[in-house]
């Protein structure tokens, strides 16, 4: 293959560093009749909205119009599961916006939202998960997946142990806010710019809210500065806001949420506690695991269901347990509604069943990664010990162990194990850490109907090529890989590709940019468009060479029998040749990952195409006075398949393990007791800077990985490897252990330097407990 | 409304004169007024850095002067540190060594680095995460970012000559 697998830039890298690559808030100047919006915020987590306004905000000059529940010619609702008002009359949470205001400037419009008298009612809120649990505040239904016998598990088990863990939620932070700008396009129909990762189903809650059929609303996604699943459902409302102002006052409306309003108003990763109880054996194998999630899923479902489907698919993580049950629990909190976000429920498995190892481990007093190696999955002639607990086979079940191995030794871990214990006995206020940790992560989405995609690929006669796709560019390189399917399919350089902006008016029904599969599924439906032209062009080449079609090679802008290689002709003039003979030059693409199925009652099928596997050692140094800590080296090797793009895939595993590490360490969601979000700007909520890169990293990509009946056999990237930061955790956890005698480390999540203090200060106090 | 003011600066070489409004920070004058979208706004506290631009040669967060404050200065915005035929080292960092992704953070990302670079040539890595601490990325995390500083400053000390931008 020429182009396919070349470490080549960014596709639009050139217009990024000029700083002529737009967002959608940049087409803003383009418009200077636009009308700029604001939202009028309530001040209660949890009211009736008893009386509402709008008159005296008129008063402001340059207010325009106020939207409110009164305004929506369609259905008052900014989702597709029917509990998510665009215009609520009762208040879910602290901050939520009851009415919009539209005025000639972003300051009219602000001054005007203070002007919108708003009277409420409040009413008690359910502000943290413990409330909810005790209130039984739940929604949508229970999960549960169970395998084997627990209480037989139980009975054969050395050890039973218990435990229980709350683990934070995330902040999306994606740089770029929330954004759309609506419009009346030229044939007077609705046209949005939005900056969104879905964007066939914000066309359909435009359509939804102004009662239009789909037809005449175009949504189009340029590119997103950043998503990372906080722009798959919730950019919806801001899109349907400003088409609604547009299609109310027939000028462009902008609606851009400034910092303080995304993190109040949007959702963020699913805070999650879990209590569990695990039997044992001696040696660390475990027998059985009883495990209940609660999921704090905010005021309405959104994707919370499917988000907590994925954490009990991933509660095993690389590990066999024989006798399992998992129930899981959407609690309804009067917090934002939260969301996607890169792993979507399944970090939060993986984070729970490390933990219960971890717990193993040090209660019996065995190195952890020695228990974890004793627990994996495998070897793959067993069916019993290589099949999850939801019944599907894990193909190339070695690699869990295969890549463990080798990263164990290119990490030099033996042999730094020993340092660390070296530097630990030397050192009474100082303590390293060292752990390794592995990763498979399920490819699909849970939802199967999901995982499909579409494609739309023209061929000009000076032939050059566009390509339309379902997917949307959030920085993850999706176009770039794109763009190298494409030129290497069709057999012309890559700057013949041009590939356009996601629009639903090119490809319809798409499915959201997630679950990482954005270039399994567009790329093989753009495969398949190439595929479908450049067969029809070698029909009329090998006319032309007098050879069999299937003789005929295309390669970097030449096409030539295999017959004559000589004899050349250029991809354009193949191209003329089909137009003059009237042969169809562009192509529709589709594809659906074969063999998925799911039974959602019962928790068992097939919901994923393949694993996504990795391993990373993380070693770290913590100050014994402050809690205080630096992460010194991270090793990581990871499966990408046959990469499509090595230098897009490394910055997807550098960039996804940073972003693992904030959330377990350094990211911290506070709400106060109003149930406001006491962390509503990058100055009270800490984003993983240039100080937390460590100064050594090693990330490499596992050599020789062919995935087959995936594109060009590659494997998604994009989720996978931000759970190799929960070494991070794991390391933290073994230097805090140092400090003590022994025994089970309990460590909060975020491992702040806080956290990892008060950790400290209770191994202390064990040690001397103990020591006595 | 508090009366306009007017002032007069040079940007990218082309002076402008305007009358602003005093309160308008300088980043909503350069994307709105001027129409420079290249300088983006991240996270309105001046903690993300997507807003550096340099001001008299030095670099600024836009984000935190008022439009006002650059009465009489020249300013230089990520449209005006390279071209796109010949692209300033920094910038020909970023994309040879791959250290954007969304790229929402790069304009800001490269000026600031342009800085220290003009300031110190050849900066250690520790150096270079020092100086770049106040910049923000939510994608790359950072490892491509420092070997594109990287690059452009053993490509800078390659070709004496290649200055900086201002």
């Amino acid at each position: 293959m020429k182009v396919v697998g070349q470490a080549i830039p960014h596709e639009s890298a050139r217009e990024h560093v000029t700083g002529r690559a737009l967002y959608t808030d940049d087409l803003l100047p383009r418009y200077p009749q636009a009308l700029h919006a604001w939202p009028v915020q309530a001040p209660h987590a949890h009211a009736r909205v008893l009386r509402l306004e709008p008159a005296p905000a008129h008063r402001v000059p340059g207010v325009v119009r106020v939207l409110t529940a009164a305004d929506v010619p369609g259905l008052n609702d900014a989702g597709i599961k029917g509990d998510e008002p665009l215009f609520p009359c009762e208040v879910m949470y602290h901050g939520q916006a009851v009415a919009w205001v539209l005025a000639e400037t972003e300051e009219a419009a602000r001054l005007g939202a203070e002007r919108v008298v708003v009277e409420y009612e409040p009413l008690p809120a359910i502000l943290t998960l413990e409330e909810a649990i005790a209130q039984g505040s739940f929604q949508g239904a229970t999960l549960q997946i169970r395998r084997g016998d627990l209480e037989q598990g139980f009975r054969a088990s050395a050890r039973v142990l218990s435990g229980a863990l709350y683990l934070g939620g995330q902040e999306h932070f994606y740089l770029e806010t929330q954004a759309s700008l609506a419009l009346l396009d030229e044939t007077g129909h609705i046209l949005v710019h939005s900056s969104t990762q879905h964007p066939s189903e914000t066309q359909e809650v435009v359509a939804q809210v102004l009662g239009l059929p789909r037809n005449q609303v175009t949504v189009q996604c340029i590119r997103m500065g950043g998503g990372f699943g906080g722009k798959e459902v919730q950019a919806s409302p801001y899109a349907a806001v400003a088409a609604l102002g547009a299609y109310l006052t027939r000028r462009p409306v902008r609606v851009r949420l400034n910092r303080w309003q995304d993190i109040a108003l949007t959702g963020k990763r699913h805070p999650f506690y879990a209590r569990w109880k695990v039997g044992c054996s001696e040696e660390g194998r475990l027998l059985a695991l009883q495990i209940e999630l609660f999921s704090d899923g905010g005021w309405s479902l959104d994707l919370s269901e499917a988000v907590l489907a994925r954490a009990l698919c991933h509660i095993d993580n690389a590990y066999f347990i024989p006798h399992l049950e998992v129930t899981g629990r959407v609690c309804k909190t009067h917090k934002t509604s939260q969301t996607a976000f890169r792993g979507f429920g399944g970090p939060q498995g993986m984070v729970f069943i490390e933990e219960v190892l971890t717990q193993v481990a040090q209660t019996l007093g065995l190195p952890p990664e020695v228990v974890r190696e004793r627990n994996f999955y495998g070897p793959s002639d067993s069916p019993e010990t290589s099949t999850t607990h939801y019944g599907q086979p894990i193909k190339d079940v070695e690699r869990i162990r295969l890549i463990w191995d080798e990263l164990k030794s290119s990490a030099e871990f033996e042999r730094r194990r020993r340092e660390v214990a070296l530097f630990n006995a030397q050192n009474p206020q100082r303590k390293r850490g060292l752990a390794i940790t592995p990763v498979k992560f399920g490819i699909s989405f849970n939802f199967t109907a999901y995982n499909q995609a579409g494609a739309l690929v023209l061929v000009y006669q000076d032939g050059s090529v566009q390509v339309n796709h379902g997917g949307t560019e959030m920085g993850q390189g999706l176009y770039t890989k794109i763009q190298q399917i494409a030129a290497e399919a069709l057999g012309v350089p890559l700057e013949a590709i041009r590939l356009m902006p996601t629009r639903t008016d090119k490809i319809p029904n798409t499915s959201a940019t997630a679950a990482s599969t954005g270039s399994d599924l567009n790329g093989a439906a753009v495969k398949e468009a190439c595929e479908k032209i450049k067969a029809r062009l070698a029909v009329v080449a090998a006319q032309r060479f007098g050879v069999n079609p299937a003789d005929v090679v295309f390669e970097d802008g030449q096409v030539w029998s295999i017959w004559k290689p000589e004899e050349r002709l250029a991809f354009a003039e193949v191209v003329r040749a089909a137009y003059a003979q009237r042969v169809q030059l562009f192509a529709d693409g589709f594809y659906r990952t074969p063999g998925l199925h799911w039974d959602k009652a019962r928790m068992r099928g097939k919901p994923f195409h393949y694993f996504a596997y990795g391993a990373a050692v993380s070693e770290v140094e913590v100050d014994g006075f402050t809690g205080q800590y630096t992460v010194r080296r991270v090793d990581i090797l990871h499966d990408v398949g046959d990469s499509l793009s090595p230098l897009i895939d490394l910055g997807q595993v550098e960039g996804g393990f940073m972003q693992g590490l904030g959330w377990l360490t350094v990211e911290d969601l506070r709400w106060d007791a109003e149930g406001r979000l006491a962390t509503r700007s990058a100055s009270t909520y800490k984003l993983p800077s240039f100080s937390e890169l460590p100064p050594v990293f090693n990330v490499r990509l596992l050599p020789r990985a062919t995935e087959t009946g995936v594109v060009y056999g590659s494997k998604a990237v994009g989720e996978p490897p931000l759970m190799l930061a929960i070494s991070v955790r794991e390391a933290l956890r073994d230097a805090v252990a140092a400090f003590g005698a022994g025994g089970y480390v309990e460590l909060a999540s975020p491992a702040t330097p806080e956290a990892v203090y008060w950790a400290i200060e209770k191994v202390r106090r064990g040690a001397l407990v103990f020591g006595d | 409304m508090a009366e306009k003011v007017q002032i007069k600066v040079v940007v990218n070489g082309v002076e402008h004169h305007s009358e602003v409004e005093p309160r308008l920070l300088l980043v909503h004058y350069l994307r709105e007024t001027l129409g420079l979208t290249g300088t983006h706004v991240g996270c309105d506290t001046s903690q993300c850095g997507a807003c550096t631009v340099h001001l008299d040669g030095q670099a600024v967060k836009s984000c935190t002067l008022f439009a006002v404050q650059a009465d009489g200065s020249s300013i230089t915005t990520i449209e005006g540190l390279g071209s796109v035929d010949s692209l300033h080292p920094v910038q020909e960092g970023f994309w040879e060594m791959h250290g954007l992704q969304c790229g929402f953070c790069t304009p800001g990302m490269i000026m600031a680095a342009a800085d220290l670079l003009n300031r110190n040539p050849q900066p250690s890595e520790e150096e270079i995460r020092h100086a770049l601490e106040g910049n923000l990325c939510r994608c790359t995390g950072y490892h491509n970012i420092v070997r594109a500083v990287q690059y452009a400053a053993n490509k800078m000390a390659g070709k004496v000559g290649v200055a900086a931008d201002d």
